[in-house]
């Protein structure tokens, strides 16, 4: 195994681009080091990513986005008042990651690109309509986030690929997020199912919604007809009924040593009513 | 066993709870524990296991591990002993695997190598050929005829003829008349229960550091709840004699009862011998889970008869334990204790051992009792259910007390379960209020508890302080119940005892801390020891004073004449007596040694306020209660830590713990991810009430309290459940995928 500390982002796609067999980017490392440990992956490359400048830093534009460096903890996104003000169900789902010595090194991206369907920082951010900016050997592009998971433990990025930033857009005024998952414990556990909802209310009607289950099919997804069962409403029984309903419909899970696909069906369901009641609390105000 | 000299009040500090003599060195990392020994030249090994639930070992190569530069041996089983028989047998099977893997984990080779990551990257080099061969890692599917066959020739005499191969033992007892007394019942439950496998769980692996040459002699430190076992399994397993292995035992890091065989301590011994080096060995978490030794799996079926009063006429109870590839799940124990709280005129039992592919069990906490209690109490609660009886008071109504019939035959001494019931109704735990989806469990346990080998030594030192050896490892705080049982026999402050556990070289045998015997047996002997110092020390004095050492008596640490017939002498104290020791007759000991019978069992009763998520089937243990009877808590502190340790343990069985196999036989939940047991923001603070009702066979009463405690939380949780859900589980663990389940099927009609 070979061990690469980067400069910058150039270099570190350079090196990756290079390589030949097992490539892994190192951050948090809360992934790669357990699965280095326990021989599920033995990279050949290991291009530790954390030294290079930005990469820590939450930053607020003049517009009101977000940009997330790809090294930042779920801790110091914990302590960041105006990001927790502005997306607090994806500080949420980031925060429920691991123990508290997890939380000081784990990473969004990292989250993100280990490509576990029961990833929990990853919903809230498909519904708050994230994106990452991505750098490779042939240039730069943009990519929703919801487009980075493909199967379970793959993703989109091609080889030299590397994500350099999270993005988020600016927060409009009235509006709220929540992530909840299941767990059989209080913590130390992986989600058997999580659910986020993003929505938007105009005095007590919901006007844009966005709903995503994650740990019920391959990949965390975006749930359409889930969001259309909120959209027009005050979130009256009927409109919790039908978003359940939606959400279960949508899907598609295993059984497993977490859990039955009779179980995940039903308490995706269970769990998009709840998530959508905290945001519609959090859209009218209630901190979180 | 009845004592002439016992103490059951008017203690100085007995009951009183000062710091332990282990926390300083344990809170800043001083504390060696089994990985922590090294030595120089030290080798590091690694494990080669199957990946197969059954196979047939076809060959073994080890040409390419042994060619990576830093390998220095590789063992197979070809490395120790032959033509063991029996146990030993077993043992040399389970630690390293002969013509067939058993289980998924079993041992099949092991590489020693100059470091912890070659020694990794060279067991994978070592080529293994299999042959696969059909499995079955349930309890009940193994008992069908079309199981496969584990081991052709696992039985004994017990096993009736026409049953198959896998049931290696058959028990059965009862008396009364069985159909007369449900003929006499007003309600009968009969219903067939379930649990699975769980592990201990203990925080720290197995390590340990092996030296063993090639004259046969050897040293092994290691972590363990029982070094002479230790010493006794090794060198039959090695072909060596037992007194020339030197076995000193590291601090622990739990054990639960999992820490009473080898595992790895053999292959190191191995490895060492071939390779002429010191070898450390140190299991990673999932080799623990996949091959140590769970507790068994169990399936009971139990039959109940009440009367409209809450009397119990008659019990039957058949219970299927499964100990993995090997005989020696705990069935007797699951049956001796499934009814033994209650006087039952007609009881009968039957019990079977079962054979898997699975790790060989080991010892869990209360071994089968946990099982059979949830069985048992769990049918009783079904029983007040359809009879509307308050569950304490039916308890109280049946309960085993001085002088009943057990269920397996002899009558009970002087026992605590009127006074732990009777406690439990009185706290306000029973009375709180309950809310929407909540629900209320009450349940009780047994543990008969154990005496065993026990062999102690206390010196007196010339400053008059004390030194306690023992050879029962600290597992529960054991080391500070003995610095004040000593310190209360020989009337000196508790700060002026230290306690050693000794190595297998400095002691008699000594029977692991194990059957809760600790505090009971070590305890008795420590106190024993300190008596026979006392007598010396009165000697001394009664020398020095020119009179007879009858008219001599020992109080608060000094010697006195016994009265104004004995003479006018100034007390005496212990450090004068012992700074002039050398001069007067010599080094002042005690020691004691015994096979003490006289534990006295364990009875508590446990309650449980928890709330059932209806729409996600997920449990919230709200309030728990433990009311145990501990005979006297020699440090309170340590004794309410047994008791919260059992409830959490029981909790997490009865909730999420299980050993889950996929289709393949492979164990899919080997670490601690998936193997849920509770943690801390699982629970509220498990409230303790301590009952004593003095054991007459120890001198200050005391009774083992580590087992019973892991007893009641499985029905008690299972009866609250059955309370807060309106469902009924039969089947542990209550994931909420199950809970949820039968909430759907019981709305679906």
């Amino acid at each position: 195994m070979r061990y690469h500390t980067a400069a910058s982002f150039e270099e570190a796609v350079a090196i990756a681009a290079a390589a030949e067999g097992v490539t892994r980017f190192l951050a948090g490392g809360t992934d790669v080091l357990v699965q280095l440990r326990s021989d599920v992956v033995t990279p050949d490359d290991l291009i530790d990513i954390k030294h290079i400048p930005g990469v820590s830093e939450i930053i607020r534009a003049d517009d009101g986005g977000w940009t997330i460096g790809i090294a930042v903890p779920g801790a110091v996104m914990g302590e960041h008042a105006d990001l927790c003000r502005d997306w607090p169900g994806v500080v949420e789902g980031m925060e429920l990651i691991g123990s508290t010595q997890v939380q000081g090194r784990a990473t969004l991206v990292g989250n993100l690109c280990n490509g576990s369907p029961a990833a929990d920082g990853v919903p809230a951010l498909m519904t708050a309509g994230a994106t990452v900016s991505v750098v490779g050997p042939n240039g730069s592009r943009t990519v929703a986030v919801q487009d980075i998971p493909t199967a379970p433990g793959r993703i989109s990025l091609s080889k030299g690929e590397m994500i350099t930033a999270v993005h988020l857009p600016a927060r409009a005024e009235h509006a709220g997020d929540a992530y909840l998952r299941f767990i059989p414990r209080t913590e130390m556990d992986i989600a058997v199912v999580g659910c986020a909802v993003n929505l938007r209310l105009d005095g007590d009607v919901i006007i844009e919604a966005s709903v995503a289950l994650g740990a019920v099919a391959p990949t965390a997804r975006l749930v359409p007809a889930a969001a259309e069962a909120l959209i027009g409403s005050t979130l009256d029984d009927a409109a919790l009924s039908a978003l359940a309903e939606a959400a279960s419909a949508a899907c598609s899970p295993i059984d497993d040593k977490r859990g039955t696909i009779a179980f995940r069906t039903r308490v995706a369901g269970v769990l998009a009513r709840r998530a959508a009641g905290i945001a519609y609390d959090r859209a009218k105000g209630a901190s979180a | 066993m009845a004592l002439d000299d016992r103490k059951t009040d008017g203690f100085k500090y007995i009951g009183t709870r000062p710091n332990r003599p282990d926390g300083l060195d344990k809170v800043t990392g001083k504390a060696r524990f089994g990985a922590d020994a090294s030595a120089s030249g030290m080798l590091h090994g690694a494990i080669v296991r199957s990946p197969h639930a059954h196979a047939r070992i076809l060959k073994i190569d080890a040409t390419r591990a042994l060619a990576l530069t830093g390998v220095k041996a590789v063992v197979t089983r070809a490395d120790f002993a032959t033509g063991l028989t029996g146990e030993d047998a077993d043992l040399l099977e389970n630690v390293i695997a002969g013509e067939k893997a058993l289980y998924d984990g079993h041992a099949i080779a092991a590489v020693a190598a100059t470091s912890a990551l070659i020694a990794r990257d060279a067991a994978k080099l070592v080529e293994v050929t299999y042959e696969p061969l059909p499995h079955v890692t349930d309890v009940d599917a193994a008992m069908q005829p079309d199981a496969p066959i584990i081991r052709a020739d696992a039985a004994d005499d017990s096993v009736p003829e026409g049953m198959h191969p896998n049931v290696v033992r058959y028990m059965e007892f009862g008396r009364g008349d069985l159909e007369a007394g449900f003929a006499e019942a007003d309600a009968i439950v009969e219903q067939t229960y379930k649990t699975e496998a769980t592990h201990q769980g203990y925080i720290e692996p197995h390590a340990c550091l092996a030296q063993l040459g090639a004259d046969g002699r050897g040293e092994l430190w290691c972590c363990t709840q029982g070094h002479w076992f230790v010493r006794r399994m090794c060198t039959a397993l090695l072909g060596l004699e037992t007194s020339q292995l030197r076995v000193t035992p590291s601090e622990i890091g739990g054990g639960f009862g999992g820490k009473t065989t080898v595992f790895i301590d053999p292959i190191a011994l191995a490895l060492s011998r071939k390779a002429s080096r010191p070898v450390k060995l140190v299991m990673s978490r999932s080799e623990v889970l996949r091959a140590t030794g769970p507790t068994a799996s169990a399936s009971m079926d139990i039959k109940i008869g009440m009367k409209r009063d809450g009397t119990i006429t008659a019990a039957s109870g058949v219970f299927r334990l499964q100990g993995g590839a090997f005989p020696g799940a705990p069935t007797a124990e699951t049956m001796q204790c499934a009814f033994a709280c209650y006087e039952i005129p007609a009881v009968h039992e039957v019990g079977y051992d079962v054979i898997a592919n699975r790790p060989k069990q080991a010892a869990y906490r209360a071994p089968g009792a946990p099982m059979g209690a949830f069985a048992v109490e769990s049918a009783l609660d079904e029983l007040c259910r359809e009879l509307d009886l308050d569950p304490i008071e039916m308890r109280l109504k049946n309960a085993s007390r001085e002088g009943t019939r057990s269920s397996f035959g002899p009558r009970f001494p002087r026992v605590g379960l009127v006074e732990t019931l009777e406690a439990a109704k009185a706290h306000p735990h029973y009375a709180a209020p309950l809310g929407p989806n909540q629900g209320r469990g009450v349940a009780c346990g047994y543990w008969m508890n154990w005496g065993g080998e026990t062999s102690v030594s206390l010196a007196i030192s010339e400053d008059g302080t004390a030194q306690v050896t023992v050879g029962t490892p600290d597992i529960g705080g054991s080391r500070a119940s003995m610095a004040l049982m000593a310190a209360e026999a020989l009337g000196i402050p508790y700060e002026n005892v230290r306690c050693n556990i000794a190595d297998t070289g400095s002691l008699g045998i000594n029977e692991p801390t194990h059957g809760s015997r600790a505090t009971y047996a070590s305890g008795l002997a420590t106190i024993e020891s300190a008596r026979q110092a006392i007598g010396k020390l009165c000697e001394r004095a009664a020398d020095k004073w020119g009179i007879d050492a009858e008219a001599v008596i020992w109080e608060d640490g000094c010697a006195k004449p016994s009265g104004p017939n004995a003479g006018e002498f100034p007390p005496l104290t212990i450090a004068e007596i012992a700074a002039e020791m050398g001069s007067t007759g010599g080094p002042i000991s005690g020691h004691h040694e015994a096979t003490p019978n006289g534990h006295g069992g364990s009875f508590g009763t446990h309650l449980v306020d928890l709330e059932v998520d209806p729409e996600t089937g997920r449990t919230t243990i709200l309030r728990y209660t433990v009311v145990q009877d501990a005979g006297k808590a020699i440090h309170p502190a340590y004794v309410e830590g047994q008791f919260q340790g059992g409830a959490v343990q029981g909790i997490g069985w009865a909730l999420n713990e299980e050993y889950i196999y996929g289709q393949d036989g492979r164990l899919q939940n080997p670490i601690f991810l998936d193997y849920r047991v509770p943690v801390a923001s699982d629970l509220p603070m498990i409230d303790t009430v301590i009952v004593e009702v003095p054991n007459p066979g120890h001198p200050y009463g005391v009774r083992g309290v580590g087992e019973t405690g892991i007893t009641p939380p499985l029905p008690a949780v299972a009866n609250a459940v059955a309370t807060a859900a309106g469902v009924r589980l039969r089947h542990l663990p209550m994931t909420p995928p199950r809970i949820l389940a039968a909430l759907e099927q019981k709305a679906g009609g």
